[in-house]
């Protein structure tokens, strides 16, 4: 069904983080984008559609006053809003936002570190951008900061913050269908597996909270008013958002995973996970009807590592594109 | 990112050295009578051992060095770690030189690296720990007041992790991996049991027991809205899974279940680590740790409990040095400290004794009796950066 293709060679390896991959395709130029977070640094590769050219830049997150200081970057995610696309890339110190090319820094927020380490880690973790205007951002504490982002100009401002998660976010999606006709178009999850679905607005309303059952939802993603969420046990499960029926799980790998990703336009779902393997998955909902389907299409297995990010690189599936702890390429797969 | 990660990392590090460095003094072993036989490497005999090895525990398990350990703090950069090392293996009358002192730092990392990475749960990196722990305690089972230092540690270790949860595990490994990444050394006892890749990448088998708490892929379950399964569907998973183990012990004594960080030299399997080949794999060396100062604030406060800790031994008279050579000949050792890789050098700090002593009386007190005329290991007195001045610095 899929076959490999010639791989990105990367300058260095990428980290073990979850979702540690983000693409963003853009069509008028016929490139694409592609990021993957190693240790401090944010590496990108812009890659022609004709794959004849390839060009690189390193980002670092640093904080833009002090010469010296350079954190951990815990995730680098591309957010595409209707009038601009930016890449957020979230530290132990804070969060910014760049030009999605990386070239300008537009925006810098820091989180509030403590003079000296204290038991509890502090980070922000977990990115998407929702509705037209928004982009929102985890924290370690649990809480999910919102910020306003104007179609131009770096006049970014935190808006909100949404203190529901007692536990360090994980990630966070936004409804990917294209349409409006889902009440909820936010989901967010935490180390506990504890997944909140939001409606956003100029105040975020808390439509629901699904529980976890102690086990970290490390990946996860809403798609036709359904969370697909993916677990430290290996699980995927499928609920509706809204009302938090679970309609399907899946067990689907034997280590934890690290990523999700739904191709909107044709439902394929992909998973990966420290097992080495991808899977490629079809899933179908009616909401009308309430019916969730979902069947097993593909497995893929890199061997001997531990994937960490896999995303299609189009909204219809046609071609996806993996990461692994300690490797520094990205291996693409393309439908036969 | 985690803060939790340095007692874990020093432990399970400790641990390993401990291992090796007790097959290597075996393997010296020569019979009491036939010591007068001497070559440039000296019989050791079992009671040699035991000090060596009792000595290095002491000083791992210091109590002041723990508590400073112990604090919510970032990992160490690869530099200050192995410098902490380094101090340790010479806090007996051992004497290591510099190609046998990278290599056994070598053998440590790769071996725990390996441990973490095949960890089929985050939290089993505790068991992995308490595995050590377990083999440490033997070591010193006949010695009253070490021992109690390593229950007390146990104490610490198991008040400490037990209660986090699965998220904060899964943080604290992922932590180990960024200060293990891109490092690729061939350990030929790995290579044998085809645990490691002649590209130094460790094999993750695809089949085995699945972890405790995960299901063996394979089943997916479809619900109706009022929560009765519809439909039950099977996968081919691609792999060959069987059922999780039971689980380990996370308490003091019992069976950890898992063999990870247990001791996997003897007599008859001896280690050795291959340098070439690796040099290719070792170019995109991460760049994280390149901090102006290799020894950061917290950093010497470690190190600086850990020289206040160390029982001075006064080396041998008679005998040509208590020496340890983790190769198989000097010949081999000199070779491999000549053909080592720039970018495997691990750049260890060097501190020299200080000006101001009052301050630092025993700090100077400590590095005279290291420097031994003609061993090469006195280097570390002889060049490098004043223990004051960093401090100052800062």
């Amino acid at each position: 069904m899929f076959h490999k293709e010639k791989s990105i060679q990367l300058k260095n390896s990428a980290s073990a983080l979850y979702n540690n991959l983000s693409v963003l395709r853009i069509a008028p130029r016929r490139l694409t984008y592609f990021t993957v977070v190693h240790a401090n640094v944010v590496n990108m590769v812009s890659t022609s559609w004709d794959g004849l050219n390839y060009s690189h830049r390193q980002l670092q997150s640093k904080e833009p006053n002090v010469a010296t200081s350079t954190s951990l970057i815990m995730q680098a995610a591309f957010c595409a809003l209707p009038s601009r696309d930016l890449l957020v890339v979230s530290s132990q110190k804070g969060i910014q936002m760049y030009e999605s090319d990386g070239s300008i820094m537009v925006y810098w927020h820091a989180l509030d570190t403590p003079e000296a380490p204290t038991a509890h880690a502090v980070f922000a973790r977990g990115i998407s951008a929702v509705s037209d205007n928004y982009i929102c951002v985890g924290v370690s504490s649990g809480a999910v900061l919102v910020f306003d982002v104007p179609s131009k100009g770096s006049n970014i401002t935190l808006s909100e913050v949404l203190e529901e998660h007692k536990e360090a976010i994980t990630d966070i999606a936004s409804e990917c269908s294209g349409s409006q006709e889902f009440l909820a178009n936010l989901v967010t999850a935490d180390d506990g597996g504890n997944l909140c679905v939001w409606k956003s607005g100029e105040e975020f309303q808390l439509l629901n909270k699904i529980p976890g059952l102690d086990m970290t939802c490390s990946s996860v993603k809403l798609w036709k008013g359904t969370v697909l969420a993916g677990y430290g046990t290996g699980q995927i499960r499928l609920y509706e958002a809204v009302t938090g029926i679970l309609h399907a799980e899946v067990n689907a790998h034997a280590r934890w995973i690290y990523s999700l990703d739904i191709a909107p336009f044709s439902g394929l779902l992909l998973s990966a996970a420290e097992d080495s393997f991808v899977r490629v998955w079809h899933l179908s909902i009616t909401p009308e009807t309430n019916s969730v389907e979902i069947a097993h299409l593909h497995n893929e297995c890199v061997t001997d590592t531990q994937i960490c990010g896999a995303k299609f690189c189009d909204g219809d599936g046609y071609a996806f594109a993996v990461t692994g702890y300690d490797l520094s390429e990205i291996i693409r797969y393309v439908q036969s | 990112m985690s803060t939790r990660t340095l007692p874990l990392l020093f432990i399970n590090l400790g641990g390993e050295m401990l291992y090796i460095l007790d097959q290597r003094l075996r393997a010296q072993n020569i019979p009491a009578d036939k010591a007068k036989k001497v070559s440039t490497v000296p019989a050791w005999i079992e009671e040699d051992r035991k000090r060596v090895m009792n000595d290095i525990i002491t000083t791992m398990f210091n109590k002041k060095f723990l508590e400073e350990l112990f604090k919510p703090q970032e990992l160490y950069s690869k530099k200050a770690l192995r410098t902490v090392f380094d101090r340790l293996a010479h806090a007996s009358i051992m004497r290591l030189n510099q190609a046998s002192m990278d290599k056994l730092y070598d053998l440590m990392t790769m071996a725990f690296k390996y441990q973490v990475l095949l960890c089929p749960r985050p939290k089993d990196i505790l068991l992995v720990s308490l595995n050590h722990m377990d083999a440490i305690k033997d070591f010193v089972k006949d010695t009253p007041s070490i021992l109690s230092q390593v229950d007390e540690t146990y104490q610490q270790l198991i008040e400490m992790y037990t209660p986090l949860s699965n998220g904060e595990f899964q943080l604290m490994r992922q932590t180990l991996l960024i200060f293990f990444q891109d490092m690729h050394i061939r350990v030929s006892i790995f290579l044998k049991d085809k645990v490691q890749n002649s590209n130094g990448r460790f094999v993750l088998p695809t089949n085995g027991p699945v972890p405790r708490g995960t299901q063996i892929p394979g089943m997916i379950r479809i619900f109706s809205c009022s929560g009765e399964e519809l439909t039950r569907l099977q996968f081919n998973n691609g792999g060959n899974y069987s059922s999780a183990l039971r689980e380990g012990s996370f308490e003091m004594f019992g069976n950890r279940v898992t063999k990870l960080g247990t001791n996997m030299y003897s007599v008859s399997r001896p280690v050795e680590t291959h340098m070439s080949g690796t040099s290719k794999s070792s170019a995109q060396h991460t760049k994280v740790n390149a901090a102006p100062n290799p020894l950061a604030k917290e950093e010497l406060n470690l190190l600086a409990r850990l020289m206040g800790g160390l029982e001075v031994q006064k080396p041998g008279s008679a005998d040509t040095g208590f020496r340890v050579n983790l190769f198989a000949t000097d010949e081999e050792e000199e070779e491999a400290l000549i053909s080592r890789p720039n970018e495997l050098s691990y750049g260890v700090v060097s501190i020299q004794a200080t000006k101001d002593q009052q301050a630092n009386a025993e700090l100077t007190k400590i590095m005279g009796e290291f420097t031994e005329s003609g061993d090469p290991s006195s280097s570390a007195s002889s060049k490098g950066d004043d223990l004051l001045a960093m401090m100052d610095g800062l």
